[in-house]
Protein backbone atom coordinates (compact mmCIF):
# COMPACT_ATOMS: atom_id res chain seq x y z
CA UNK A 1 0.00 0.00 0.00
CA UNK A 2 2.95 2.52 -0.53
CA UNK A 3 1.99 5.79 -1.87
CA UNK A 4 3.73 6.65 -5.16
CA UNK A 5 3.20 10.06 -4.82
CA UNK A 6 5.45 9.80 -0.91
CA UNK A 7 8.31 11.33 -0.97
CA UNK A 8 11.04 8.48 -2.22
CA UNK A 9 13.79 10.57 -3.23
CA UNK A 10 17.03 10.95 -1.47
CA UNK A 11 19.32 14.07 -1.69
CA UNK A 12 22.70 12.00 -1.17
CA UNK A 13 24.53 11.39 -4.79
CA UNK A 14 27.88 9.96 -5.36
CA UNK A 15 29.57 11.92 -7.80
CA UNK A 16 31.07 9.93 -11.10
CA UNK A 17 34.47 11.43 -11.02
CA UNK A 18 35.88 10.92 -7.48
CA UNK A 19 33.32 8.46 -6.00
CA UNK A 20 32.98 10.66 -2.73
CA UNK A 21 29.65 11.07 -1.75
CA UNK A 22 28.51 14.98 -1.89
CA UNK A 23 25.52 16.87 -1.59
CA UNK A 24 24.57 15.01 1.00
CA UNK A 25 21.29 15.67 3.26
CA UNK A 26 20.82 14.21 6.70
CA UNK A 27 17.33 16.09 6.92
CA UNK A 28 14.27 13.59 6.09
CA UNK A 29 11.90 14.34 3.21
CA UNK A 30 9.03 16.76 3.79
CA UNK A 31 6.36 14.30 4.99
CA UNK A 32 3.15 16.07 6.93
CA UNK A 33 0.26 13.84 8.47
CA UNK A 34 -3.30 15.68 8.27
CA UNK A 35 -5.85 14.52 10.98
CA UNK A 36 -9.37 16.47 10.75
CA UNK A 37 -8.07 18.84 8.63
CA UNK A 38 -5.25 20.07 10.90
CA UNK A 39 -1.68 19.50 9.69
CA UNK A 40 1.36 18.04 11.35
CA UNK A 41 4.93 17.81 9.97
CA UNK A 42 5.55 15.21 13.00
CA UNK A 43 4.50 11.71 12.94
CA UNK A 44 5.19 11.23 16.96
CA UNK A 45 2.32 12.18 19.53
CA UNK A 46 4.08 12.20 23.09
CA UNK A 47 1.68 12.03 26.34
CA UNK A 48 3.04 14.04 29.01
CA UNK A 49 2.26 11.56 31.75
CA UNK A 50 5.17 10.17 33.91
CA UNK A 51 8.20 13.12 33.47
CA UNK A 52 9.78 13.33 36.82
CA UNK A 53 9.91 16.85 36.04
CA UNK A 54 8.26 19.79 34.26
CA UNK A 55 11.89 20.40 32.72
CA UNK A 56 12.43 17.20 31.26
CA UNK A 57 9.16 16.98 29.89
CA UNK A 58 9.76 20.41 28.24
CA UNK A 59 13.69 18.96 26.67
CA UNK A 60 11.63 15.60 25.72
CA UNK A 61 9.07 17.91 23.64
CA UNK A 62 11.96 19.59 21.95
CA UNK A 63 14.33 16.54 21.52
CA UNK A 64 11.12 14.72 20.00
CA UNK A 65 9.62 17.52 17.58
CA UNK A 66 6.31 16.64 18.42
CA UNK A 67 3.08 18.92 17.64
CA UNK A 68 0.66 17.31 19.58
CA UNK A 69 0.63 16.05 23.57
CA UNK A 70 -1.90 14.57 25.45
CA UNK A 71 -3.26 15.80 28.98
CA UNK A 72 -5.57 14.37 31.35
CA UNK A 73 -7.77 16.36 33.39
CA UNK A 74 -7.75 15.71 37.41
CA UNK A 75 -9.02 17.32 40.74
CA UNK A 76 -7.96 20.71 41.73
CA UNK A 77 -6.19 20.30 45.00
CA UNK A 78 -4.39 16.96 43.73
CA UNK A 79 -0.24 16.78 43.49
CA UNK A 80 -0.72 20.36 44.36
CA UNK A 81 -1.98 23.10 42.06
CA UNK A 82 1.22 25.20 41.28
CA UNK A 83 2.93 22.25 39.28
CA UNK A 84 -0.51 21.71 37.41
CA UNK A 85 -1.15 25.89 36.97
CA UNK A 86 2.28 25.81 35.11
CA UNK A 87 2.04 22.76 32.89
CA UNK A 88 -0.28 24.78 30.65
CA UNK A 89 2.71 27.85 30.46
CA UNK A 90 5.18 25.09 29.56
CA UNK A 91 3.39 23.02 26.83
CA UNK A 92 2.11 26.68 25.71
CA UNK A 93 6.24 27.70 25.53
CA UNK A 94 6.82 24.46 23.78
CA UNK A 95 4.59 25.47 20.89
CA UNK A 96 2.97 22.44 21.02
CA UNK A 97 -0.69 21.67 20.01
CA UNK A 98 -3.07 19.63 23.18
CA UNK A 99 -4.93 16.89 22.99
CA UNK A 100 -6.70 15.99 25.79
CA UNK A 101 -7.42 12.37 26.97
CA UNK A 102 -10.29 10.33 29.52
CA UNK A 103 -7.83 8.69 30.89
CA UNK A 104 -9.23 7.12 33.97
CA UNK A 105 -13.10 6.51 32.59
CA UNK A 106 -14.63 3.58 32.49
CA UNK A 107 -18.13 4.24 31.55
CA UNK A 108 -19.20 6.06 28.06
CA UNK A 109 -20.97 8.70 29.80
CA UNK A 110 -17.85 9.54 32.14
CA UNK A 111 -15.68 9.53 29.18
CA UNK A 112 -18.34 12.04 27.36
CA UNK A 113 -18.57 14.34 30.52
CA UNK A 114 -14.84 14.09 30.66
CA UNK A 115 -14.38 15.44 27.22
CA UNK A 116 -17.04 18.21 27.41
CA UNK A 117 -15.14 19.23 30.46
CA UNK A 118 -11.30 19.48 28.38
CA UNK A 119 -13.18 21.29 25.63
CA UNK A 120 -14.32 23.80 28.18
CA UNK A 121 -10.68 23.96 29.59
CA UNK A 122 -8.31 23.89 26.61
CA UNK A 123 -10.87 25.19 23.89
CA UNK A 124 -10.34 22.47 21.55
CA UNK A 125 -12.48 19.84 19.73
CA UNK A 126 -10.05 17.46 20.14
CA UNK A 127 -10.32 14.02 22.40
CA UNK A 128 -8.37 11.46 22.73
CA UNK A 129 -10.93 8.67 23.83
CA UNK A 130 -10.00 6.49 26.51
CA UNK A 131 -12.84 4.07 28.08
CA UNK A 132 -10.82 1.36 30.59
CA UNK A 133 -12.83 -2.34 30.96
CA UNK A 134 -9.81 -3.96 33.09
CA UNK A 135 -7.68 -2.84 36.08
CA UNK A 136 -4.84 -5.20 34.95
CA UNK A 137 -4.55 -4.42 31.43
CA UNK A 138 -5.89 -1.36 31.11
CA UNK A 139 -8.18 -2.79 27.77
CA UNK A 140 -10.37 -0.45 26.18
CA UNK A 141 -13.94 -1.66 26.86
CA UNK A 142 -15.15 -2.06 23.05
CA UNK A 143 -19.04 -1.41 23.16
CA UNK A 144 -18.28 1.78 26.04
CA UNK A 145 -15.61 2.80 23.54
CA UNK A 146 -17.95 2.70 20.74
CA UNK A 147 -20.91 4.11 22.74
CA UNK A 148 -18.96 7.25 23.83
CA UNK A 149 -17.75 7.71 20.35
CA UNK A 150 -20.95 7.92 18.79
CA UNK A 151 -22.06 10.29 20.77
CA UNK A 152 -18.93 12.66 20.83
CA UNK A 153 -19.15 13.13 17.13
CA UNK A 154 -22.63 13.63 17.33
CA UNK A 155 -21.74 16.60 19.82
CA UNK A 156 -18.97 18.27 17.16
CA UNK A 157 -15.74 16.36 18.50
CA UNK A 158 -12.78 15.41 16.93
CA UNK A 159 -12.87 12.06 18.04
CA UNK A 160 -9.50 9.82 18.27
CA UNK A 161 -10.34 6.47 19.92
CA UNK A 162 -7.77 4.73 22.24
CA UNK A 163 -8.74 1.08 20.79
CA UNK A 164 -8.37 -2.62 20.83
CA UNK A 165 -6.09 -4.18 17.94
CA UNK A 166 -9.17 -5.53 16.50
CA UNK A 167 -9.71 -4.42 12.70
CA UNK A 168 -13.62 -4.76 13.12
CA UNK A 169 -13.70 -2.47 16.07
CA UNK A 170 -11.57 -0.20 13.85
CA UNK A 171 -13.88 -0.25 11.19
CA UNK A 172 -16.48 0.52 13.35
CA UNK A 173 -14.97 3.31 15.11
CA UNK A 174 -14.41 4.67 11.57
CA UNK A 175 -18.43 4.50 10.63
CA UNK A 176 -19.50 6.27 13.47
CA UNK A 177 -17.44 9.26 12.08
CA UNK A 178 -13.78 9.14 14.17
CA UNK A 179 -11.15 11.03 13.02
CA UNK A 180 -8.46 8.27 13.37
CA UNK A 181 -8.06 4.88 15.35
CA UNK A 182 -5.12 4.34 17.64
CA UNK A 183 -5.39 1.01 18.20
CA UNK A 184 -2.90 -0.38 21.54
CA UNK A 185 0.48 -2.34 20.50
CA UNK A 186 0.34 -4.02 23.72
CA UNK A 187 -1.26 -2.59 27.31
CA UNK A 188 -0.76 0.58 27.99
CA UNK A 189 2.74 1.38 29.98
CA UNK A 190 3.59 -2.43 29.49
CA UNK A 191 6.74 -1.40 26.98
CA UNK A 192 6.38 -4.83 25.32
CA UNK A 193 6.15 -3.05 21.84
CA UNK A 194 3.54 -4.59 19.23
CA UNK A 195 2.29 -8.35 19.94
CA UNK A 196 0.02 -8.67 16.79
CA UNK A 197 1.66 -6.61 14.01
CA UNK A 198 -0.80 -8.56 11.80
CA UNK A 199 -3.47 -7.19 13.26
CA UNK A 200 -1.94 -3.84 13.10
CA UNK A 201 -1.58 -4.02 9.14
CA UNK A 202 -4.93 -5.18 8.59
CA UNK A 203 -6.32 -2.03 10.61
CA UNK A 204 -4.35 0.24 8.19
CA UNK A 205 -6.03 -1.98 5.41
CA UNK A 206 -9.56 -1.83 7.53
CA UNK A 207 -9.73 1.91 7.25
CA UNK A 208 -9.31 5.38 5.47
CA UNK A 209 -8.84 7.80 8.74
CA UNK A 210 -5.42 7.50 9.94
CA UNK A 211 -3.21 4.84 12.41
CA UNK A 212 -1.63 6.29 15.60
CA UNK A 213 -0.04 3.53 16.83
CA UNK A 214 -0.63 4.13 20.76
CA UNK A 215 0.22 1.82 23.64
CA UNK A 216 2.83 -0.34 24.29
CA UNK A 217 5.56 1.24 22.64
CA UNK A 218 8.91 0.51 24.43
CA UNK A 219 11.93 1.10 23.15
CA UNK A 220 12.61 2.93 19.04
CA UNK A 221 12.52 -0.01 17.02
CA UNK A 222 8.65 -0.47 18.20
CA UNK A 223 8.33 3.33 16.50
CA UNK A 224 9.80 1.89 13.66
CA UNK A 225 7.72 -0.87 13.12
CA UNK A 226 4.72 0.77 13.70
CA UNK A 227 5.75 2.92 10.75
CA UNK A 228 7.02 0.06 9.16
CA UNK A 229 3.56 -1.79 9.18
CA UNK A 230 1.79 1.44 7.65
CA UNK A 231 0.52 3.23 10.62
CA UNK A 232 0.41 7.49 10.29
CA UNK A 233 1.63 7.71 13.30
CA UNK A 234 3.13 6.75 16.59
CA UNK A 235 2.15 7.81 20.31
CA UNK A 236 4.66 7.76 22.82
CA UNK A 237 4.33 8.11 26.81
CA UNK A 238 6.12 5.99 29.22
CA UNK A 239 8.56 4.91 26.89
CA UNK A 240 10.16 8.38 26.68
CA UNK A 241 9.07 9.90 30.20
CA UNK A 242 10.20 6.39 32.01
CA UNK A 243 13.18 5.78 30.14
CA UNK A 244 16.61 6.28 32.18
CA UNK A 245 17.56 9.11 30.15
CA UNK A 246 14.30 10.85 28.46
CA UNK A 247 15.37 13.54 26.38
CA UNK A 248 17.50 11.02 24.68
CA UNK A 249 14.99 8.55 23.99
CA UNK A 250 12.49 11.31 22.44
CA UNK A 251 15.57 11.57 20.16
CA UNK A 252 15.41 8.27 19.33
CA UNK A 253 11.59 7.98 19.06
CA UNK A 254 11.75 10.80 16.67
CA UNK A 255 14.15 9.51 14.14
CA UNK A 256 12.60 5.70 14.65
CA UNK A 257 9.13 7.04 13.40
CA UNK A 258 10.98 9.11 10.59
CA UNK A 259 13.02 6.03 9.88
CA UNK A 260 10.07 3.87 9.65
CA UNK A 261 8.43 6.16 7.74
CA UNK A 262 10.76 6.22 5.21
CA UNK A 263 11.67 2.28 4.91
CA UNK A 264 7.73 2.48 4.45
CA UNK A 265 7.23 4.57 1.72
CA UNK A 266 10.51 3.60 0.08
CA UNK A 267 9.07 -0.25 -0.15
CA UNK A 268 10.63 -2.87 1.09
CA UNK A 269 12.01 -5.91 -0.79
CA UNK A 270 10.08 -9.03 -0.24
CA UNK A 271 10.59 -11.50 2.04
CA UNK A 272 12.31 -14.96 0.30
CA UNK A 273 13.20 -17.95 1.70
CA UNK A 274 16.45 -18.47 0.05
CA UNK A 275 19.10 -15.91 -0.59
CA UNK A 276 19.32 -13.84 -3.39
CA UNK A 277 23.48 -12.23 -4.79
CA UNK A 278 23.63 -8.73 -4.80
CA UNK A 279 26.63 -9.15 -6.86
CA UNK A 280 26.11 -10.65 -10.52
CA UNK A 281 28.23 -13.55 -11.45
CA UNK A 282 28.97 -12.31 -14.68
CA UNK A 283 32.78 -11.46 -15.19
CA UNK A 284 33.44 -13.43 -12.03
CA UNK A 285 36.99 -15.33 -12.97
CA UNK A 286 37.59 -18.91 -12.64
CA UNK A 287 40.87 -19.93 -10.81
CA UNK B 1 -21.90 20.53 49.36
CA UNK B 2 -19.70 18.77 47.78
CA UNK B 3 -16.13 20.19 46.54
CA UNK B 4 -14.18 17.66 44.58
CA UNK B 5 -15.46 14.33 46.54
CA UNK B 6 -14.67 16.63 49.89
CA UNK B 7 -17.89 17.86 52.38
CA UNK B 8 -17.20 21.83 52.02
CA UNK B 9 -18.56 24.37 54.35
CA UNK B 10 -19.19 26.57 51.74
CA UNK B 11 -22.21 28.28 51.93
CA UNK B 12 -26.01 27.95 49.51
CA UNK B 13 -25.97 30.62 46.98
CA UNK B 14 -21.99 30.98 46.29
CA UNK B 15 -20.95 31.95 43.01
CA UNK B 16 -18.57 29.34 40.92
CA UNK B 17 -16.51 32.09 40.57
CA UNK B 18 -15.84 32.51 44.34
CA UNK B 19 -15.37 29.10 45.13
CA UNK B 20 -12.77 29.18 42.27
CA UNK B 21 -11.13 31.77 43.97
CA UNK B 22 -11.17 29.98 47.39
CA UNK B 23 -9.32 27.24 45.43
CA UNK B 24 -6.36 30.15 44.51
CA UNK B 25 -7.88 29.93 40.61
CA UNK B 26 -8.93 33.31 38.84
CA UNK B 27 -12.25 32.67 36.49
CA UNK B 28 -9.84 33.46 33.83
CA UNK B 29 -7.72 30.55 34.27
CA UNK B 30 -6.38 28.34 31.63
CA UNK B 31 -7.35 25.10 31.76
CA UNK B 32 -9.94 24.97 34.40
CA UNK B 33 -13.17 23.14 33.86
CA UNK B 34 -16.12 22.93 36.74
CA UNK B 35 -18.51 20.12 36.46
CA UNK B 36 -21.90 20.66 39.07
CA UNK B 37 -24.44 17.88 39.46
CA UNK B 38 -22.19 15.65 36.43
CA UNK B 39 -23.25 18.52 34.27
CA UNK B 40 -20.63 20.82 32.74
CA UNK B 41 -20.92 24.25 33.61
CA UNK B 42 -19.84 27.14 31.13
CA UNK B 43 -17.11 29.08 32.07
CA UNK B 44 -19.75 32.30 31.16
CA UNK B 45 -21.83 30.89 34.10
CA UNK B 46 -19.34 31.24 36.52
CA UNK B 47 -20.02 34.36 37.73
CA UNK B 48 -24.05 34.11 38.06
CA UNK B 49 -24.86 30.90 38.74
CA UNK B 50 -25.13 29.91 42.56
CA UNK B 51 -24.64 26.97 44.37
CA UNK B 52 -27.34 24.48 45.79
CA UNK B 53 -26.66 23.95 49.33
CA UNK B 54 -26.13 19.99 48.14
CA UNK B 55 -24.55 20.80 45.15
CA UNK B 56 -21.85 18.26 44.17
CA UNK B 57 -19.17 20.48 42.50
CA UNK B 58 -16.24 19.14 40.24
CA UNK B 59 -13.16 21.88 40.05
CA UNK B 60 -11.02 20.38 37.60
CA UNK B 61 -7.73 21.27 35.82
CA UNK B 62 -5.00 19.55 33.44
CA UNK B 63 -2.78 17.24 34.84
CA UNK B 64 0.45 15.48 33.02
CA UNK B 65 -0.99 12.02 31.51
CA UNK B 66 -0.28 10.18 28.84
Amino acid sequence: MSDPSEPSQTTSRVSELGGQPHDVSTAAPPDTLTIAGRTLRSRLLLGTGGFPSLELMAEAIAASATELVTVALRRVGVGGSQSRGSLIDVLADAGVELLPNTAGCRTARDAVLTAKLAREAFATDWIKLEVIGDEDTLLPDAPELLRAAEKLVDEGFVVLPYTTDDPVLARRLVDVGCSAVMPLGSPIGSGMGIRNPYNIALIREAVSVPVVLDAGVGTASDATLAMELGCDAVMAASAISRAEDPVRMAHAMRHAVQAGRLARTAGRIPRRHYARASTPDEGLPDF
Amino acid sequence: MILNGEPSEIPAGETVTSVLARLGLESGARGVAVAVDGEVLPRACWETFALAEDARVEVLTAMQGG
